[in-house]
């Protein structure tokens, strides 16, 4: 029991993590139709970012936290305004290699100035860890918790009673009319990038004390994520959410339960499984024309 | 966009894969530099994948961003028969095409009922669930530091395995791909893909069995990755499951991107330049990633076309020029 409340423990920390990637990649999906595959690449540019201003120029943890947060959410923007602003065919498909393209610049920039070697950031309230009915929880554990359910809440708030937000579910409905109506769709989609690059960071910072990072580290971070949004429902925050909660727990029982090495395979095996039964996700409405009826 | 491209006449594509074709046969007379003629095969590998991929995407418009696991896997069965159980090298080409094609058509019927972005995810979860498997599957595939001591090519007692060999053996392969996909994109079938990839609810009113006609294109493409991926193996003598994940299915996709998707000469362009780009960017030591970054996020934005238009302009250019001479 002990151990099963442990498995889940460690599941749910780094579902989280996932959990905040996929919120990251709904709120670019939804305004753009874009899957952004530099959103893992902004999870390790966080933790980079804290790492160095951190430990590399001595600054104080929280503001280091924030000015992890915050640059990576410029680039975000600034990233956005290059590429998706000056793109002669701003088709889908398009788009997607931009990111994937984005994804190896961000890379091989961070390799070029950092190097390969994994950076770490300290725990943000000590190593000492607690006793849950029986089970270590590192404080940086509630941390990650705390803090990914937080701004869950915070973005769903958002996108539901904002004026901001709900221009967005309604460029999400439909891109054309949501124009016709005076809504910015191509300010919403820089707004969308640069609130998704710094979700992104957020959980790259909140992460780093646990694992480490280093110029690879996003890639298969930002895959979890994506898999974690399909799971739940690319159109819903909450749903996104839940999908990483489920994808985390899922592989931590699949590693516990002597499978380690197929953790991977367990998550990718769970979106197609999902894809094929209910590819809206789990929380995603009907969304009829995902699929052709055969 | 010419959405007219396949029915344009084929007489000057013959022309220019003749031409072509002819310029790889001679190469090798011109400049025999050893290392040279070795990322030339590699670069017909690539463009071996990338035509089986553009015939999926390109013509039929459907999506993969899990082709290198056929790849990998073709690579795998080929490397594991001979390396492991002795086979002959030609006869484990022959397996891994048919092995091949059997596990993409058993991916492929349930997948290939999702449409656009989710057909992607889910060939992406298919590529991952691979590759997990090459790494697993140690007792077979040497898990994650490779399969060594796989034998080069030989028919009979007769080696092939040389430089030159490997590197005509290879593009053999590519001539025989190639005429593939040009005959395709002129068939029935080809003009069933075209208009599955315009819309698959009008290519249905017409009559065209679009589902049946999307799993035989997935197959087809899995059997050039197959052979790639089997000629990759026993030129290099070794296996290893980092060169199949997930960047390399990215790879593949945007070599046919840069090169123009649809295209029959894109995949062609797209697979030499990225395949030789890292060769001549290797002078930059630590900024090569960053450079090939730039380079495929430039030509997306600025020529979303890919490459290959910008060669037939030229080839217009010429002939208008050729056409004014002509006629006075």
């Amino acid at each position: 029991m002990t151990e099963l409340l442990q498995l889940l423990i460690s599941g749910l920390t780094i579902g989280s993590v996932y959990g905040l990637v996929a919120v990251g990649f709904c709120m670019v999906y939804n305004t753009t139709g874009v899957i952004n595959f530099a959103q893992g690449e902004f999870v390790m540019l966080g933790g980079m970012m804290a790492a160095t201003a951190s430990s590399g120029f001595g600054w104080p943890l929280p503001v280091a936290l924030v000015f992890g947060v915050f640059s990576v959410t410029l680039i975000g923007l600034i990233a956005e305004k290059l590429t998706f602003g000056l793109s002669r065919k701003p088709e889908v498909l398009n788009l997607i290699i931009v990111t994937i393209g984005l994804a190896i610049v961000i890379q091989g920039g961070v390799m070029m100035i950092w190097g390969t070697f994994p950076k770490e950031l300290p725990a943000f309230s000590g190593e000492a860890s607690l006793k849950v009915l029986g089970a270590r929880v590192t404080p940086q554990a509630i941390w990650v918790i705390g803090v990914s359910v937080l701004i869950m809440a915070a973005v769903g708030f958002f996108m539901k009673k904002s004026v901001t937000g709900t221009a967005m579910r309604a460029a999400s409905s439909d891109r054309g009319t949501a124009s016709l109506m005076g809504i910015p769709v191509g300010r919403l989609s820089t707004l969308s990038f640069a609130v998704a690059a710094g979700i992104g960071a957020l959980a790259g910072v909140i992460i780093t004390p646990l694992t480490m990072t280093s110029y690879d580290h996003g890639t298969l971070i930002g895959l979890k994520g994506f898999c974690a949004a399909i799971i739940g429902g690319m159109g819903n925050v909450y749903g996104a959410f839940l999908g990483g909660l489920i994808l985390g727990a899922a592989e931590a029982f699949a590693a516990g339960s002597g499978g380690s090495g197929y953790e991977d395979a367990v998550a990718f095996l769970l979106l197609i499984v999902l894809l094929l039964v209910r590819p809206s996700g789990l929380l995603g409405g009907t969304g009829g024309e995902r699929v052709v009826k055969v | 966009m010419s959405k007219y491209r396949y029915s344009q006449a084929t007489a000057p594509r013959w022309f220019s894969l003749s031409v072509f074709l002819a310029f790889v046969a001679v190469f090798p007379a011109v400049s025999p530099n050893a290392y040279f003629l070795n990322i030339l095969g590699f670069a017909g590998i690539y463009v071996l994948l990338c035509t089986g991929l553009n015939i999926l995407m390109g013509y039929a418009g459907q999506v993969s961003l899990g082709h290198a696991a056929f790849w990998g896997l073709g690579a795998y069965i080929s490397g594991v028969l001979t390396a492991k159980f002795g086979w002959p090298p030609v006869v484990a080409l022959a397996a891994s095409v048919v092995g091949t094609c059997v596990v993409a058509l058993a991916v492929g019927i349930p997948t290939l009922r999702l449409k656009g972005h989710y057909l992607a995810m889910a060939t992406l979860g298919v590529g991952m669930i691979f590759h997990t498997f090459f790494v697993q599957f140690a007792d077979l595939t040497g898990g994650p530091s490779g399969l060594v001591d796989v034998p080069s090519f030989s028919v009979g007692s007769i080696a092939i395995g040389t430089t030159l060999g490997n590197y005509y053996f290879i593009w053999a392969w590519v001539a025989i791909g190639l005429m593939g996909a040009l005959n395709l994109s002129q068939s029935r079938m080809g003009r069933a893909l075209n208009a599955i990839k315009g819309s698959e609810i009008a290519a249905e009113c017409m009559g065209v069995d679009t589902y049946r006609y999307k799993v035989i294109i997935f197959v087809l493409s899995a059997a050039y990755a197959a052979i790639a991926g089997s000629l990759y193996v026993h030129s290099i003598n070794f296996v290893a499951p980092a060169t199949f994940g997930f960047m390399s299915s990215v790879l593949l996709l945007t070599m046919v991107v840069v090169g123009g998707i649809g295209a029959f000469w894109g995949p062609v362009i797209g697979a030499c330049i990225l395949s030789l780009l890292p060769e001549y960017l290797r002078a930059y030591e630590g900024l090569e990633v960053l450079l090939y970054g730039l380079i495929l996020v430039g030509v997306m934005m600025f020529m979303p076309n890919g490459l290959a238009p910008l060669f037939s302009n030229l080839r217009l250019r010429f002939r208008s020029v050729n056409r004014a001479e002509g006629g006075g």
